[in-house]
């Protein structure tokens, strides 16, 4: 349900005057529990976020921001076999709603690095069309779409690799910039052009 | 297939589900209770948008300053001691005719290092869902009237990066200096819903 750019039926966006960095005391100790339990359980950034990702989506929209992180570091410190689900339900005293099962088959190893870029900044790509099962930074609402690399990031670690495999890679990584008539044909707005930052793997010359 | 714990609906409140993990983790030895109280110290209190303010000011009246931090935005930021482990900094320049919004529409990407941790709005589904697609209706309701014919580029923050807008300088603050400069700079106007 994470993947929400572009989609359709959502209403105003609601603003906070003066708002605190947290609301509640536990949102401030999830999140700094989330950053010690990744060094401390092994886990990276985009495992944690597939975490989230796997919410179920009813679940996803309802919770909020830092009941997503709760969910996926419960759900995490479970798959790590630090602590079972049911010791979280005996110590909640009912069910502690965890994100569902990861889908993608494991990667194994990472393979090798790809330091090679394949474009250049003024390249004319597409976006290629995929629908991966598992973690990726390929938001879906570019997928398909045509725009034209506006700057290079070098070699950077690939998110998608590292979430279901072994170790880590990098791959090129580039900004992509897409007009909006482009992205939303004729229901874009005039004059607009979104960017966004795309790995090698993602994008074919046209 | 959905197990018992794949439930839509979560019964135990979070505040409760929180304080359970706490106790199990600080068990095995996962976390440390200082170091949480010292994380949320330096999110609350050390990091925030004071620190993008001081870069904006400092490129308003130094242009070249201003071309190290569209250049790199990370060394640029570092030469003023601020910096930090959360990525890589990119700041782009908004004008007259070009106006620039950051979004993540993947999950809430920001820079924290400069701006500190995002509002809830940022966080939110409609404005991730929304600022891709409508830009300009979007801003119209969050308060910012662009003209027609200024283009509206939206920064979808989906790898590496973390963007900060360089705000246009408002008008008649010519005489002004670096702090009082500083002083005029807003959160929202670093993240493009705002114009100074």
């Amino acid at each position: 349900m994470h993947d929400l750019g572009g989609k359709d039926g959502f209403g105003p966006v609601v603003v906070e005057e003066e708002e605190p960095v947290f609301h509640e005391d536990w949102e401030g100790r999830v999140f700094a529990m989330a950053g010690l339990a990744r060094a401390t359980c092994g886990f990276g950034t985009p495992q944690f976020r597939h975490a989230i990702e796997r919410m179920r989506p009813a679940a996803y929209l309802a919770a909020s921001y830092y009941e997503r992180w709760l969910t996926a570091l419960a759900t995490l410190v479970v798959e790590k076999q630090v602590v079972s689900a049911a010791d979280l339900d005996q110590e909640v005293g009912g069910t502690f709603a965890l994100s569902g099962p990861v889908r993608a088959a494991p990667l194994g190893a990472a393979g090798p690095d790809l330091t090679e870029p394949r474009f250049s900044v003024g390249d004319a790509v597409r976006v290629r069309v995929a629908h991966p099962r598992g973690h990726t930074r390929c938001p879906g609402y570019v997928r398909g779409r045509r725009g034209v690399v506006v700057r290079y990031d070098g070699p950077c670690n690939f998110d998608d690799v590292e979430a279901h495999a072994e170790g880590k890679r990098v791959e090129p990584l580039y900004c992509v910039r897409f007009q909006g008539a482009d992205l939303f044909g004729q229901d874009s707005e005039p004059n607009s052009v979104v960017y966004a930052d795309l790995f090698d793997s993602y994008l074919e010359a046209r | 297939m959905t197990t018992a714990h794949e439930h839509d609906r979560q019964d135990v409140p979070p505040a409760e589900r929180a304080a359970a993990l706490e106790r199990l983790l600080m068990e095995k030895g996962i976390v440390d209770e200082k170091l949480i109280d010292a994380i949320v110290d330096r999110f609350t209190e050390k990091v925030g948008p004071r620190k993008g303010a001081r870069l904006v000011a400092r490129a308003w009246l130094d242009p070249g300053f201003k071309q190290r931090l569209l250049a790199d935005g990370k060394a640029a930021a570092a030469e003023l001691g601020i910096g930090g482990p959360e990525g890589e900094l990119a700041v782009v320049e908004s004008s007259e005719k070009l106006h620039n919004v950051v979004v993540c529409t993947l999950c809430s990407c920001y820079p924290w290092s400069v701006l500190g941790l995002p509002p809830r709005w940022y966080k939110s589904p409609e404005y991730r869902a929304r600022m891709v697609r409508e830009p300009r209706t979007l801003l119209r309701e969050m308060g910012l009237d662009l003209p027609e014919d200024t283009e509206v580029h939206v920064w979808d923050s989906s790898a590496e990066k973390r963007y900060m807008v360089l705000p246009l300088r408002p008008s008649a603050t010519e005489g002004l200096g670096e702090d009082d400069l500083a002083a005029l700079v807003t959160r929202d106007s670093m993240v493009g819903v705002s114009r100074l």
